[in-house]
């Protein structure tokens, strides 16, 4: 049958298309003109007001380079204290961040699919979303020790808590004509949630993990900073100590670089895995 | 066993205190193409969701190929209005088609055959690596059909399905059904509200009327095989039955009581 050449799929205009890609071009200049512009702002007024506790960025960056990135190329440059600092602060976010998507999604999805469940635990679980995570550091560490246990679980119990109710309420508002398709065709269980009930939740399970990751950040340093001994937030804290200022801004702006980075490695993760959500909308 | 495909007897349903099906009966012999229209408000779309098992009514029966309905019944698919909403937009068009034939068993091969097969015959042979939204409205509802056709059941239910489509695609559309019927021969029960469409494609037209709705009048539909757009639309006998459709479901929308309709 040939009628189906009649009917064109919508297609952008090119010209449309190429000024939006123009005017993204220029805003991301003047985003990073913006930070340029910011951070020599931060090294006159720091030289201005030459104070001990305010070192230059000219100062810490240095400082930062010794310490961490200064070692051999076949270590992609990264030092032993690098390595020391490092592996213990991402394996605790890393391991709390997964171990609370997976509890999050799994929990979210048995709650928002169970009507009588929901009712029951809601109350609940909107009580303990409400207690703020690092007040729970005093009791964990008497239950768990110092170390790994305690920040991977600190970190776990903070950063549940978006992925589970974005979750729940993802599950739950699944389109009804959706449900319907499946029901008529006869997808069912585990296929109806793997196929029709995850993805249709997706963009919301994902705005969760997204929160989740910049708690999880946060929550990895407060665990570090109570004296664990090891982790980027234990150096920033030993720093301080030690009165080595500049390598203790050096701690603190890696790890504003750090969230940075997450951020833009899971919004592009995002954006791929959810691409249909975005050109579904923007075609409607 | 009768040849009815579809027995319907005494069903009832409303909403609350809103009775929008009332005592109502069809019978619909096997392979039949039946159109059904009304007013808006007569409980097409709830009688549909009725046979489809999607809503269990509040009184009355449903009975299909012998068997009173229970749920959704296996042998049944429905082509819905909102084909942006029914197809999911994060499947390709292939893997839409393919989902429902799961539980059918066979290996995946198998079963992206068959989409691609059923693909084919709606027209659309190459878009099965395509999304949904990357397809005009047209070629989605095109889609959702070749998705009904796949499932290979003996009731096509089709719930107002070219009521969000341009007018020359809809004839398109409608030819389309007209050939998946002869072709396949099953029953297909067409929902719509366009009273040229439903004379058009129907081997019979059942008109509803609403309140209470209700079968106000059925009407055979004997014209010339193949139909054509252009001829079949202007011979005789359409522009009569036209007329008496019309006539039909305008007197079916006089409301027998005070209600106030937008």
């Amino acid at each position: 049958m040939s009628t189906a050449t009649v009917e064109r799929p919508p297609a952008a205009e090119p010209a449309r298309r190429g000024r939006r890609r123009l005017l993204g071009a220029l805003s991301g200049i003047a985003q990073v003109w913006l930070l340029v512009l910011l951070v020599i702002a931060w090294e006159l007024v720091t030289r201005a007001v030459d104070d001990e506790f305010f070192p230059p960025p000219s100062a810490i960056l240095p400082a930062l380079r010794d310490m961490w990135f200064s070692g051999p190329a076949g270590d992609l440059f990264l030092t032993e204290k690098a390595r020391a600092d490092f592996g213990p602060s991402f394996r605790n976010l890393f391991l709390g961040w997964g171990l609370a998507g997976v509890i999050g999604v799994a929990g979210g999805v048995l709650i928002g699919r169970s009507r009588a469940l929901g009712h029951l635990v809601e109350p609940v679980l909107h009580f303990l979303r409400s207690v703020p995570p690092p007040t729970l550091i005093p009791f964990l560490l008497a239950l768990l020790d110092l170390g790994t246990q305690m920040q991977v679980a600190t970190i776990v119990f903070g950063v549940v808590w978006p992925v589970l109710l974005n979750t729940i309420d993802g599950v739950r508002s699944v389109d009804r004509l959706q449900l319907e398709t499946a029901r008529v065709f006869g997808i069912t269980g585990w296929l109806r949630m793997r196929r029709v009930i995850l993805p249709s939740a997706a963009p919301k399970i994902f705005a969760g993990l997204r929160v989740s990751l910049g708690f999880a950040l946060i929550l990895m340093v407060i665990s570090e900073l109570v004296g664990a001994g090891q982790g980027i937030g234990a150096h920033i804290l030993l720093a301080q100590q030690a009165f080595e200022i500049p390598q203790m801004w050096g701690g603190i702006v890696l790890l504003g670089v750090l969230g940075c980075l997450f951020n833009l490695v899971f919004a592009l993760v995002e954006r791929r895995a959810l691409a249909w959500h975005d050109n579904a909308r923007r075609n409607d | 066993m009768s040849e009815n495909m579809l027995e319907i007897d005494g069903l009832t349903h409303s909403y609350g205190d809103h009775t929008v099906l009332e005592k109502m009966s069809l019978r619909v012999p096997r392979g039949e193409l039946v159109s059904i229209v009304g007013p808006s408000g007569c409980g097409k779309s709830t009688l549909l969701r009725c046979i489809a098992g999607l809503v269990r009514p509040t009184g009355g029966r449903v009975v299909l190929d012998g068997t009173a309905i229970d749920g959704v019944p296996d042998e049944l698919a429905v082509v819905f209005q909102d084909y942006s909403r029914s197809l999911l937009p994060w499947l390709t068009v292939r893997d839409n088609v393919a989902l429902p034939l799961r539980r059918r068993g066979g290996s995946r091969a198998e079963r992206r055959a068959a989409a691609e097969e059923a693909l084919t015959s709606v027209g659309l042979d190459g878009a099965g690596r395509k999304y949904p939204w990357q397809l005009s409205g047209g070629m989605q509802q095109r889609v959702s059909i070749a998705r009904a056709l796949a499932y290979r059941p003996s009731l096509l239910l089709m719930d107002e399905p070219f009521g969000s489509v341009d007018a020359q695609t809809r004839e398109d559309l409608e030819d389309l059904v007209l050939r998946v019927h002869r072709d396949e021969g099953m029953t297909i029960l067409l929902v719509t509200h366009d009273i040229d469409e439903s004379v058009y494609v129907g081997d019979r037209v059942v008109v509803l009327g609403r309140d209470p709705g209700g079968v106000r009048a059925e009407l055979p539909v004997h014209l010339p095989a193949p139909r054509d757009q252009t001829t079949t639309r202007a011979h005789p006998d359409f522009v009569s039955l036209r007329t008496e459709v019309s006539t039909l479901v305008r007197g079916a929308a006089a409301p027998t009581k005070t209600v106030v309709h937008e």
